[in-house]
């Protein structure tokens, strides 16, 4: 268990240390950020203050390890394209993107869960069947047909709901904005919440039945409802109980994969998030945002697949038998 | 279905004609691929849509009515036709409409596809190269190489490959000048693609050689004194390259859908050389104007090229999977 614990972290900061050497690289050698920053009438003696004052005539190692203490307080300098700090412009952006992962999380966590136990138990009926089905084309559609799908049918035909945007938001704390307080942002969240969801619900809604499925199937099973408990007993406490192993797997490593779909709903529906303004960046090549939002992805990644093996541990007795075993 | 004959019937008819050795096209039409291809009406439909696109997209220039690269053939004026509809001004005839610059979106289509076909097909190409020789590598010589190989591919694997894409897309484009991003767009979007989706045919490689490297026929190789890149290349790769070829159909359809994203987020191809996916993106402008046609067609174009793609290689998977017989 320690061993695997220690190779954990330590390929958990390889991953990190990989990921910052490109970001540094990258800001390194595309174009000179002192000619960037000052304008054309600078003198040879400006730049080279800058140049000290920046760090810039340092070993490339120190500054390096600059840009990693950099990185470690959030510092990622000067947007070039907004002029603006790249830490204010990723805070800013940020409460969307996460009130837009979670909503959706939840929404293919509860939704995914609910319709897998519903297509294990009522395996025959022709609702389960229709549910399989539809499951397969949505995972077959990519995200983004999907999102224009959802806005072109009800934003466009029937009216109901907001195409774009994020709504009105309300101001909580210094920097938090949030749209789960009024009606409109509410009502602009639901599109971009199924769209972004909709993939992870399929792959639980899919994993659940599964393993219900095969759990069903067992002998301890079969006792309980030779006990004469009643079948809400049986199928959530006692079968639902050992399905939940590998689904709480998935959910976790799928979280990450919502923040990076997040990039294309974002897009789709124009929602002001982290992944809309990382998008924004590759276009225009502003390389303080993309060197910032590689760290945070990577960090984000690296966070959860930790987070999960704990996890893992934790929720099968399983496995640290075996881990103590050896 | 009943009236398909029976691979052993057809093998008997054709017994008098060449009494000695089947005909290779014989064995092909006998064989079990054939036989399941045949039962199966979903995958010939299957087939037959990719065919069709695939000839679509390579004769695009003798099919399609104008070439919407050619601004000199473009009518102004002609634009936003309806679909199946002659423009009363120039006499031309639009099957599935036209855009905002008088543009046939149905050779926008043509030509669309073309480029997407490009590059999905360059990208899986790149990636199985790359794929297949780390993990022949990692197989065959085991040891520190295959440690790192591995080690690279478990933690690529944790983040999902269309981010992976993008990240990489994002990194090649901030090293180059940004005089060149138009023209090379094509190339990095192809080595984005191909970098992000190696990891699986490394790992299926790698898996196949280590059982095929323990068998008799490498060892009777090595005892006859072959060197090494002779066993690697002429007698272990061609038995390790059928779950290759199962990936790589899997992985079109995924190269496809993940080029068209790319490019629907603007990050892909340019405007001056779409792909379905650029179509896509300039299409959902006019969805609010009701010009439904410039949105649609590229979209259904794009959702049956991958849909049947992803079914041939499902299929393909089936029959090549000796478990499932």
């Amino acid at each position: 268990m320690l061993a695997f614990l220690i190779q954990r972290v330590l390929q958990a900061i390889f991953v990190m240390f990989v990921v910052a050497l490109i970001s540094f690289s990258l800001f390194h050698y595309v174009g000179d950020p002192v000619l960037n920053m000052l304008g054309q009438e600078a003198t040879e003696a400006d730049r080279a203050a800058l140049r000290a004052q920046l760090g810039l005539d340092q070993p490339v190692v120190v500054q390096f390890w600059q840009f990693v203490v950099n990185a470690a307080q959030f510092e990622f300098g000067i947007s070039y394209r907004s002029a603006r700090p790249v830490t204010d412009l990723i805070m800013e952006r940020l409460p969307a993107t996460l009130e837009l992962a979670i909503i959706s999380a939840i929404f293919a966590v509860v939704m995914g869960i609910v319709l897998g136990i519903y297509t294990a138990i009522q395996r025959g009926s022709w609702l389960s069947k229709f549910i399989m089905t539809a499951s397969l084309i949505g995972v077959s559609l990519p995200t983004f047909l999907i999102g224009i799908l959802l806005i072109y049918l009800f934003a466009v035909e029937l009216g109901w709901l907001p195409a774009f945007g994020r709504g009105q938001t309300v101001r909580l704390g210094d920097w938090w904005t949030t749209g789960l307080l009024t009606t409109s942002g509410l009502r602009s969240l639901i599109l971009p919440a199924i769209t972004l969801g909709l993939f992870q619900l399929t792959l639980i809604m899919r994993l659940v039945r599964a393993e219900m499925l095969e759990v069903l199937r067992t002998d301890y099973i079969k006792f309980a409802r030779a006990r004469g408990l009643s079948k809400r007993v049986v199928n959530l406490r006692h079968a639902l109980k050992n399905t939940l192993i590998p689904v709480i797997t998935i959910i976790g490593l799928q979280l990450g994969t919502i923040i990076a779909f997040a990039i294309i709903t974002e897009t789709v529906f124009q929602w002001p998030g982290v992944g809309a303004l990382f998008i924004t960046a590759v276009r225009f090549v502003d390389i303080p945002v993309m060197a910032a939002y590689l760290m945070m992805i990577a960090l984000v990644f690296v966070v959860i697949n930790l987070v999960v093996d704990l996890l893992y541990y934790a929720v099968d007795p399983r496995l640290r038998v075996q881990g103590g075993a050896k | 279905m009943s009236q398909q004959p029976k691979p052993s019937e057809s093998a008997a008819v054709a017994a008098p004609i060449a009494p000695k050795r089947p005909s290779r096209l014989r064995t092909f039409l006998d064989s079990d691929i054939v036989y399941s291809w045949q039962r199966q009406p979903v995958v010939i439909l299957a087939t037959l849509v990719t065919l069709t696109m695939f000839a679509g997209a390579l004769f695009a220039p003798w099919i399609a009515p104008q070439n919407p690269f050619d601004p000199r053939q473009l009518e102004l004026i002609d634009a936003f036709t309806p679909p199946l509809t002659t423009s009363d001004f120039t006499g031309n005839f639009y099957l599935l409409g036209s855009d905002s610059q008088g543009r046939d979106v149905f050779s926008a289509i043509l030509y669309g596809s073309r480029i997407s076909l490009l590059v999905g097909f360059a990208a899986v190409l790149f990636a199985l190269a790359l794929g297949t020789a780390l993990g022949l590598m990692a197989g065959f010589r085991g040891g520190w190489r295959d440690a790192l190989i591995m080690r690279i591919a478990d933690v690529q694997l944790t983040f999902p490959s269309i981010l992976m894409a993008l990240l990489i897309f994002g990194v090649i484009r901030g090293f180059l000048p940004r005089s060149m991003h138009a023209e090379v767009a094509i190339i990095v979007l192809i080595i984005a693609i191909g970098l992000s989706d190696w990891v699986q045919y490394a790992r299926a490689v790698r898996g196949a050689t280590m059982v095929e490297k323990g068998k008799e026929y490498v060892q009777a190789a090595r005892v006859i004194g072959l060197p090494d890149h002779r066993i690697l290349f002429q007698h272990i790769l061609p038995n390790v390259l059928r779950p290759v070829l199962v990936i790589g159909t899997i992985g079109l359809a995924l190269a496809i859908i993940a080029e068209a994203t790319l490019s629907f987020l603007g990050v892909g191809m340019p405007a001056t050389q779409p792909s379905l996916g650029t179509l896509i993106r300039v299409g959902q402008d006019y969805m609010f104007s009701g010009e439904w046609w410039i949105l649609l067609f590229p979209g259904v174009a794009l959702l049956l090229l991958a849909l049947s793609v992803n079914l041939l290689g499902d299929w393909l998977r089936d029959v090549l999977n000796p478990k499932l017989r």
